[in-house]
């Protein structure tokens, strides 16, 4: 029975964070390249609504997937457009497009609040579904929890194994540098900025299409400041900011099963949904407080040098600036 | 001459259009009427004296944390932990306002006075989260934010539990003394709005004309320079997230002493992050804000309607105003460019330095 809980926590961990997985690989790959996508929480919200709203009259979810990430990859656009052409201040925009979408997404979904409709089917992967202890946490879900671990893979091996991918880490480090070899700086920033932004437009599908069904206000608030703070726990890897993701699905599972223990039966609801975010400040404080430092000096130098490595990541040396290229 | 004025005209022109323009294609799209729309909000917000009131009530919070945040912004800073310091304002009053039983002149002073505390109180945090432990203002910010609501949340839940034990709407009223007092039977407190405007001097006159205010726009405009220049920036910094904190836990009590008469779970309803549009648009001038939380302000008030009305969802008000600070930001930009276009075209060289665009979240 112990072994058929852990299994079962596991295995909602994994379905639950789809929507973080995808939206936080998403703004690494924008943020790798130099670019803060900064309006997360309004995209995911906007394209879960759209996603939902879409699949919702057209009957299939499929359609409303892709519209979903024609969303997210408009917003990009936009965040793209204003920073990169027009030179606005990253955080400044991503800000207003937050707001703009989350009310957008309000307004618009209005109709579809709390109607039920289609969702991405259960398919469990024949075989692999069996394997005793990894199948039913690996592969029991839905295509939609087997593309996030795709994307995963796909952007790790893109990121650090291919040419292309070296050429996203020299714009986003020294965009000087990538210039002076002949890379087009910006037109590579507005290509991984729009792919980022569809990856978290597939997030937002994610949420309404597949883990919180439905459209209602306020359906995903908090989502993509969660994911951009894992982006930074991350140290913008891939595969570091996965684990990210899954950790933090994982104390909030487990948040909810404290919260069902008799023992807590008078704190409201309430706390445990603002626990993850003081979580969020204080994963962040831990990450780079002086007290980690004072641990890693305990270790011989070497290894120490390995473990600082392993735990904090370092943002791309060009993230949030405008390079201007002449 | 003439040319440059016709410029600046466009600039705040054009970006209204392309809000109303934005916005008449969503009516549009959504099958509404683009001029039932406006007009509904303009007629809820200033069809009568009492609205026109509410409208001035609505901006005082927006006054506050927008010149509040004029503070910060001129020390670079993005204090998006003002809806959490609006919360414990308010909390910080209440709990003058249910614990002291006294005549109304001290407890009205005392409320606001622990209102400013509360919210320096969290701002300082915000601030000292960034300095000692290397967290983005940002995300500091708005995890405050959410643990200010879970605070208030377990508050009214548990401790301040009203005697009908219907929490979702809040504490029990106040006492009558801890009761802001109203202008007749309109919904404005003329106290309140005294104090926002006087908030607006103040912060004018810190940011332009003392020490203070000169080294936190040098530490905005360069942070590095500032520190090097001898700017003491961790004070600095510290004093300018109290003072912003100060002004939102002031915005906070005003709106359970004034507004709501109680404590209730959405003290704040997002008039934080209202602000942040506001002082965005403002860009750092505090003399702008009353004038931009006016329309803002307008805008909350009049699109209420449109739900009574039309059916329609109100938040289409908050699409109108984010979409305006939007606006502003891309016509500036294309100005800009413009402008380089212009200036390379007559043969001048072109800069080519980097601008600089915030520091990164991380």
């Amino acid at each position: 029975m112990e072994f058929d809980f852990i299994v079962r926590t596991l295995a909602s961990m994994v379905f639950s964070s789809t929507p973080v997985v995808l939206a936080a690989i998403g703004e690494t790959i924008s943020e790798k390249s130099g670019v803060i996508n900064l309006s997360l929480d309004g995209s995911i919200a906007l394209s879960a609504m759209t996603g939902f709203a879409v699949a919702f009259t057209t009957g299939s979810v499929t359609l409303g997937i892709l519209a979903a990430m024609m969303v997210g990859a408009l917003v990009a656009l936009l965040v793209a457009f204003s920073c990169l052409t027009l030179r606005q201040e990253q955080v400044a925009v991503g800000f207003v497009l937050t707001m703009l979408c989350t009310e957008l997404a309000d307004f618009l979904g209005n109709p579809f609040v709390r109607r039920p409709g289609p969702s991405v089917p259960p398919m469990p992967i024949p075989y692999l579904c069996d394997i005793p202890f990894l199948g039913p946490i690996l592969f029991r879900h839905n295509a939609m929890v087997y593309l996030s671990f795709l994307v995963v893979v796909a952007a790790w091996w893109w990121i650090a194994r291919t040419q292309p991918g070296l050429k996203l880490q020299g714009v986003g480090e020294r965009p000087e540098s990538a210039f002076a070899r002949g890379v087009d700086v910006n037109l590579l920033r507005y290509v991984y900025t729009i792919v980022g932004g569809a990856l978290v437009g597939l997030a937002g599908a994610a949420y309404s299409l597949s883990i919180k069904l439905g459209w209602s206000h306020g359906h995903t608030t908090g989502i993509g400041w969660i994911a951009l703070a894992i982006v930074i726990f991350g140290g913008w890897t891939p595969w570091r900011v996965a684990i990210g993701a899954y950790f933090f699905a994982l104390l909030k599972a487990l948040g909810s099963i404290l919260q069902r223990n008799p023992a807590f039966e008078g704190v409201p609801t309430q706390i445990f949904s603002s626990a993850p975010f003081a979580l969020m400040i204080f994963a962040l404080l831990l990450l780079s407080s002086k007290g980690v430092d004072r641990v890693l000096a305990l270790f011989p130098p070497q290894i120490a040098r390995r473990l600082d490595r392993l735990i904090r990541g370092r943002a791309p040396g060009g993230l949030g600036r405008t390079f201007v290229q002449e | 001459m003439t040319r440059i004025r016709l410029n600046d005209v466009l600039l705040v022109v054009a970006p209204i259009f392309l809000a109303l323009f934005f916005t008449t294609v969503i009516l549009l799209a959504v099958g509404a009427s683009p001029w039932d729309a406006y007009r509904n909000i303009l007629a809820g917000a200033f069809e009568s004296p009492e609205k026109i009131a509410d409208v001035v009530a609505a901006c005082v919070p927006l006054v506050l944390c927008g010149v509040g945040m004029c503070i910060t912004f001129t020390a670079g800073q993005w204090n998006v932990g003002v809806e959490g310091q609006i919360i414990l304002g308010a909390l910080f009053a209440t709990w003058v306002a249910r614990n002291l039983l006294w005549p109304q002149a001290p407890v009205l002073t005392l409320m606001l006075l622990a209102g400013m505390l509360g919210g320096a109180l969290w701002g300082v945090i915000a601030a000292l989260l960034k300095i000692y432990g290397n967290v983005h203002e940002i995300f500091g910010g708005l995890g405050l934010n959410y643990v200010a609501q879970g605070l208030a949340i377990w508050l009214i839940f548990n401790p301040w539990r009203p005697a009908d034990g219907a929490t979702m709407s809040g504490t029990d009223p106040f006492p009558d003394p801890a009761w802001m007092p109203r202008l007749a039977h309109l919904r404005v407190s003329p106290l309140a709005v005294i104090l926002a405007l006087l908030a607006v001097v103040v912060v004018y006159f810190l940011l332009r004309g003392t020490r203070w205010g000169l080294e936190l726009r040098a530490m905005g405009k360069n942070f590095r320079s500032a520190y090097l220049l001898g700017v003491p920036s961790t004070p600095r910094l510290l004093t300018a997230f109290a003072a912003c904190g100060a002004l939102a836990g002031l915005a906070g009590a005003i709106r359970c002493s004034a507004r709501y008469g109680r404590m209730i779970p959405d003290i704040a309803g997002g008039q934080g992050y209202l602000s942040l549009l506001v002082a965005l648009l403002a860009v750092s001038r505090p003399q702008w804000v009353p004038f931009i939380a006016f329309f803002f302000a307008a805008v909350g008030v009049g699109s209420p309607r449109l739900e009574l009305n039309m059916h329609l969802d109100s938040s289409l008000g908050g699409v109108l105003r984010a979409s305006m600070v939007l606006a502003v930001m891309m016509v500036a930009g294309l100005r800009m460019l413009l402008n380089q276009r212009r200036a390379r075209a007559a043969g001048e060289t072109p800069s080519q330095d980097v601008v600089e665009s915030g520091d990164a979240a991380g």
